[in-house]
């Protein structure tokens, strides 16, 4: 079923998940491209969860993870009661997410630039295996700026990644700037991009939805808090 | 005859490894790349040189071993280890999958380059992350067998290759081997890797009896509690940052009043020389003479 916004139980899923407020913005800012990922794009469900050919999302930006846990839970990876105690000692989802102790989860994240590399050896290991699963790894503006992430971009440029998306959910939180925008910085490394409203389930759909036959593709998600800004 | 060097024996055993072992690949960061032109030919998509990028060559090493492919990662112990160590620790540890590491320019291997390519407190930082294996071959034939053994597991294991070598290889098993032996109450030193050949020499004439491990990660401690007895006196050898096997072997001996002293290279001081190595063992006191000195002070 496809929706033109996020389904009311979502939220209400999401604002059981509380007790990190200072993450809220960056949680919330990216629900809208999470919610279309799991809801119209990723070939992945819940009984598949190992399955070697499901489609891989990491969460490189994973000191936001509240959407992502709410999505998760309204599809039915894990029970909705996990949200109501978020990194609480008996918990096991964290402010920051561990692979080893959620299901859907395909990475333990939240040091910001580590999710970019590993989803360029996910893409990486998954062509030599032969597979057709795409991985789609989210970051944030800002996350852009650590070093790893810049050479991750490189990388998957240059070994034409064709399964591998990178979305860049951009509120603008970055604090040097991008001269000539995010997609630009891509494109010079051989990507494919998109530049979308980050709120536009329609427009992530269609950008979320294409890949190239040789190359990496990026879709910048501009969110209302970047509009607002703008 | 000239021995081949560690690091030779592994540049030629990664194309017939890649042949046997399909689901490994080879992971580097330029260092190496001009050597496995043959093994490149032969499997281009699984000899994966992402340039000088340290940090995205474990990362993408930890992607790969998400998917079940079993990544070697090679470079210099300095980039592998240090520049890249949060990777080390959260692309590989905290997702909870493993590589085999191969570092070459142990310690003061690289004495002519100075202290960029030097890392002497590699094993203590890998031995500080849980669940790695540290492998330090003293011999190129030991080291060949590790990489062979680990290649097949999942496990996260370094591997510590260096220009020093001794002279006989010893079994790869991840235990204590006595190497001199003697009455039970003499005093044991335990030699890691290519020291073996400078301790046994270095000792040669001093009652003790001298022990040797290639894997001082988790450190042998039934060995080791077996060869010393009620009343431990030990060296224990090491070429890296002296001190760095304490912490395994003082937990080995916790229930003993022993007497323990590490001989390694030194914690307070960069030595601002280049050189030979053979000159830094000497000022580093890990000579055949630096070593009798400091042993001779735990027999007395």
């Amino acid at each position: 079923m496809s929706t033109t916004t996020v389904p009311p139980p979502v939220f209400d899923l999401l604002s059981r998940v509380t007790g990190d407020e200072k993450h809220d913005p960056s949680a919330h800012s990216t629900l809208d491209v999470v919610w279309v990922l799991y809801d119209q794009v990723l070939d992945v469900a819940p009984d598949r969860i190992d399955d070697p050919d499901r489609d891989r999302f990491l969460l490189s930006k994973g000191h936001g993870p509240a959407s992502t846990y709410a999505v998760l839970a309204a599809k039915g990876f894990f029970p909705a009661t996990w949200l109501d105690d978020v990194a609480g000692w008996d918990s096991r989802l964290g402010h920051h997410p561990d692979r080893t102790l959620v299901p859907g989860i395909e990475i333990g994240s939240g040091s910001l630039g580590h999710g970019f590399p590993l989803a360029v050896g996910t893409a990486l290991g998954l062509r030599l295996r032969g597979s057709m699963a795409r991985v789609v790894v989210l970051v944030g503006d800002a996350e852009l700026d650590e070093g790893s992430n810049a050479e991750a971009i490189a990388i998957a440029g240059r070994f034409g990644l064709d399964r591998l998306t990178c979305v860049v959910v951009d509120n603008r939180s970055d604090n040097h700037g991008w001269p000539g925008g995010i997609g630009a910085r891509f494109a010079v490394e051989g990507w494919v991009t998109a530049d979308v409203d980050g709120h536009d389930h329609a427009a992530l759909r269609t950008a979320l939805g294409r890949t190239d036959p040789e190359r990496p593709t990026v879709v910048v998600a501009r969110t209302v808090a970047e509009e607002a800004a703008a | 005859m000239i021995r081949p060097t560690m690091r030779e024996r592994f540049y030629a055993e990664l194309g017939p490894l890649l042949d046997d072992e399909p689901r490994t690949a080879v992971v580097l960061a330029v260092i190496g790349a001009s050597m496995l032109g043959d093994a490149s030919a032969r499997h281009p998509e699984r000899v994966i040189d992402v340039g000088i990028r340290e940090q995205a060559m474990v990362g993408v090493a930890g992607g790969l071993a998400l998917t079940g492919i079993r990544p070697i990662v090679h470079t210099y112990a300095p980039f592998l280890v240090e520049r890249a160590y949060e990777q080390v620790k959260l692309d590989l540890g905290h997702q909870d999958v493993g590589a085999v590491l191969v570092s070459t320019g142990a310690s003061y291997d690289a004495s002519t380059a100075g202290r960029t390519h030097q890392a002497p407190a590699d094993v203590a930082l890998l031995s500080a992350l849980p669940g790695w294996t540290v492998h330090v071959p003293g011999h190129a034939d030991e080291l060949v067998r590790m990489l062979r053994r680990a290649a097949r597991t999942d496990d996260r294991a370094y591997v510590r290759m260096s220009t020093q070598q001794n002279a006989q290889a010893y079994p790869a098993d991840g235990l204590l081997h006595l190497i001199r032996g003697g009455a039970h109450t003499r005093p044991l030193v335990v030699a890691v890797g290519p020291m073996l050949d400078t301790v046994v020499e270095a000792t040669h004439d001093l009652p003790v009896r001298v022990a040797y491990t290639a894997t001082p990660h988790p450190f042998d401690a039934r060995g080791l509690r077996t060869l010393v007895g009620p009343a431990p006196v030990v060296a224990v050898v090491e070429p890296y940052l002296e001190g760095t096997s304490a912490a395994a072997v003082s937990a080995a001996l916790a229930d003993r009043p022993s007497r323990v002293a590490y001989v390694g290279v030194p914690r307070d001081a960069e030595l601002r020389r280049y050189g030979s190595p053979k000159d830094h063992a000497a000022a580093h006191g890990l000579d055949a003479a630096g070593i009798h000195a400091r042993v001779k002070e735990l027999v007395r």
